[in-house]
């Protein structure tokens, strides 16, 4: 069988298996729809979150950026996954003592305050929002690109399928949904790199692989033929960054302490059966994300290799098909600057912007670009994105290895997607409606279910509509999503539970000064001046991606002063802060 | 649990927390990004030592943190709890 074929049966049953897995663990009643009945087994759970954690991003764009970034992809690395420790050790054993439903519970019942709730679910949902736009967008891509159907019917059968299990399922359907994409996911990501690690080094483990000798004879280790080469082409060394050590900090600790603070991955470990549960679970979770996390910086360091000797230097004759095919796509495009015919590259664009090609081909057979062109010597645009998903062509591996790795992509994007999806529609339904515009009056179960389920489905359309439309803005604002999350709810939830002192006034006023202040300073180098969008003009040399730890930091000093000048906590509350540092 | 049980229970786990989280920040932190450039002078299998840190030691170190933290709380409820039911 052909890859098509092999994508279509691979995506075919994947999905089968996700459809059955809803039907068999619909939910009946809001502890379901929200927690999961707060029974799921710590492992279990592990995978869950791993999966609901690693989305299109980690799956596809990971490893291309770091193969680009080399050392500076580290922020990523260490930002999404040392995240954990801050969560295992400050917020999950706590929050699931607590025992409500969602994150804008604790914080309105913690603050006594119906605004702290209210400014907690606004937070939630333009996270939530900003980061399900890129999923969509992800589905999409991989339908178009393995299955050749236009983009908006690929996002369409992804929201179908979310649908009916986060729909019908809700947390519980999604638990072990997730499950089981987890497996999907993290087999078809580890398959490709065990075979183009043995190709390269002649060591099936990636992580060993990484710092092992070429097999070319040269006795040189990967990292220092991948130095050595990119140097003699003018770039920085591989093993370096580019960027500067406090903007790395920065950056490294707005996305550690936003995953931290980011409600989809919280909400998880509501649904363990205890305490105890909750601290193993988070072990689990980082330990099976960790797979995919050290897997990745090898799996970029071989792409670039492979990517930089398969093309420099090559006769466009030559060159590999799927160097061909990708630029068929768009990904990939090369214009020929000193007509040699041959590709050279080098660092710097190639030429302004995507690039857009002319009808008729040139006489080699390659597209004819029709950009500005730039004076630099580099020759290639390549498309980040592409490195995971061409890395099994690269490596000229079997045609199920392809299916499979567009199984995988889907897995990542739908699963993510959905614990999103969920943790919206729980935020509308709990604390939106049943607790504040129904002031905690008595619904009856079947109501809150019911609105739930129709609270997902706007939710569901809302997502679709971006992930069709596919905006430009929205892979800029994904740093958003961690910058928010960082400075808005992770001090909020860190101090209701460390802080005996802080109050209702100093929780909320810490809130809306680091999420305006991370909002204002984003928008303002993203959408008013984006062509200061330099170090010279960032404070302190923070870029908008690591903006959130000034954003947090603010919002933990304002916190403070403003609790320590107003009313001492109600007795109440103060029995509850004591009721949850206790398992 | 009796006030003064309850302040030694939050005390242990602080402390615990307070050195694992000091871990956390000198691998990722230190290692992987304020002190990368002296770690890198050092070979280590085929790795720049700063490299190796920042791109795989730090997550190793991240999941063994998580289970240590598990285990020894796990240690410390029982002890808590045990000294709780003698005294019923």
């Amino acid at each position: 069988m052909d890859a098509q074929t092999l994508t279509y049966l691979f995506v075919f049953l994947s999905f089968s298996l996700y459809i059955g897995i809803a039907i068999w663990s619909k939910a009946s009643s809001t502890g379901e729809f929200y927690v999961a009945g707060g029974d799921v087994h710590p492992i279990a759970n592990g995978m869950a979150t791993a999966a609901d954690w690693m989305s299109a991003a980690s799956f596809i764009s990971m490893a291309g950026i770091i193969a680009f970034m080399g050392y500076d992809g580290t922020v990523y690395l260490m930002g999404w996954t040392g995240g954990y420790v801050i969560l295992a050790l400050l917020l999950a054993p706590y929050l699931r003592k607590f025992g409500e439903f969602t994150v804008p519970d604790f914080i309105g019942t913690r603050y006594y305050s119906t605004t702290a709730r209210v400014v907690a679910v606004v937070c939630l949902i333009i996270i939530s929002f900003t980061y399900i736009a890129g999923q969509m967008r992800g589905v999409g891509i991989v339908f178009s690109q393995f299955l050749d159907i236009p983009i908006t019917w690929g996002v369409v059968v992804g929201m179908a399928i979310v649908f009916m299990y986060a729909v019908l399922g809700g947390m519980k359907g999604i638990t072990y949904t997730q499950v089981a994409q987890y497996c999907v996911l993290i087999f078809a990501y580890l398959v490709p790199a065990f075979f183009i690690s043995m190709l390269i080094t002649g060591i099936p483990i990636p992580q060993i692989g990484l710092g092992a000798q070429v097999v070319d004879g040269s006795g040189l280790s990967v990292l220092e033929k991948l130095d050595q080469t990119i140097v003699d082409l003018g770039f920085t060394p591989y093993t370096d960054g580019s960027k500067s050590t406090i903007d790395v900090f920065a950056i490294t600790m707005a996305l550690m302490i936003g995953t931290a603070g980011l409600p989809h991955v919280i909400v998880r470990f509501f649904t363990v059966p205890s305490v105890a549960d909750a601290r193993r679970s988070a072990g689990y979770a980082l330990l099976f994300i960790a797979l995919l996390y050290t897997t990745a910086p090898a799996v970029g360091a071989f792409a670039r290799l492979n990517f930089v000797e398969t093309v420099h230097n090559t006769q466009y004759s030559d060159v590999a098909d799927w160097f061909k095919s990708w630029e068929d796509i768009g990904l990939i495009g090369w214009a020929d600057k000193n007509q040699d015919g041959k590709i050279q590259y080098h660092p710097g664009s190639a030429f302004q912007g995507k690039p857009t090609f002319s009808e008729q081909r040139n006489e080699d057979g390659s597209r004819s670009v029709n950009n500005q062109l730039t004076d630099n010597a580099n020759e290639v645009y390549v498309d980040r994105d592409i490195m995971v998903l061409a890395n099994p062509e690269i490596a000229a591996l079997p045609a199920w290895v392809i299916a499979l790795v567009a199984a995988g992509g889907l897995a990542a994007a739908l699963s993510t997607a959905a614990g999103l999806l969920l943790v919206i529609s729980t935020s509308v339904s709990h604390d939106l409606y049943a607790k504040t515009f129904n002031k905690g009056r008595p619904i009856s179960d079947r109501s809150e279910l019911l609105l739930a389920r129709i609270s997902a489905t706007v939710a569901i359309l809302i997502a679709g509509y971006f992930g069709i439309n596919n905006f430009a803005f929205v892979a800029q604002v994904v740093a958003l999503a961690f910058g928010l999350a960082a400075a808005s709810l992770f001090p909020a939830i860190l101090l209701g539970i460390f802080d005996l002192r802080m109050n209702r006034e100093g929780a909320i006023s810490g809130m809306l000064v680091g999420l305006s202040f991370t909002l204002t300073y984003i928008a303002y180098f993203v959408f008013v001046a984006p062509e200061q969008n330099h170090a010279e003009h960032w404070w302190f040399g923070i870029s908008p991606q690591g903006i959130g730890m000034i954003g947090a930091l603010l919002n933990l000093i304002t916190a403070f002063f403003i609790s320590r000048s107003t009313r001492d906590i109600p007795e109440e509350v103060r029995k509850l802060v004591n009721h949850i540092r206790v398992p | 649990m009796e006030e003064h049980k309850r302040n030694a229970y939050w005390k242990a786990n602080i402390k615990l927390m307070l050195g694992l989280l000091s871990i956390w920040f000198l691998v990722s932190f230190g290692f992987g990004i304020l002190f990368v450039d002296s770690l890198n002078q050092i070979q280590f299998f085929g790795f720049k030592f700063g490299f190796w840190w920042a791109q795989q030691g730090s997550i190793y170190v991240f999941v063994a943190l998580i289970f240590i933290y598990s285990a020894a709380m796990k240690k410390i409820d029982k002890q808590y709890q045990n000294s709780d039911e003698e005294q019923e």
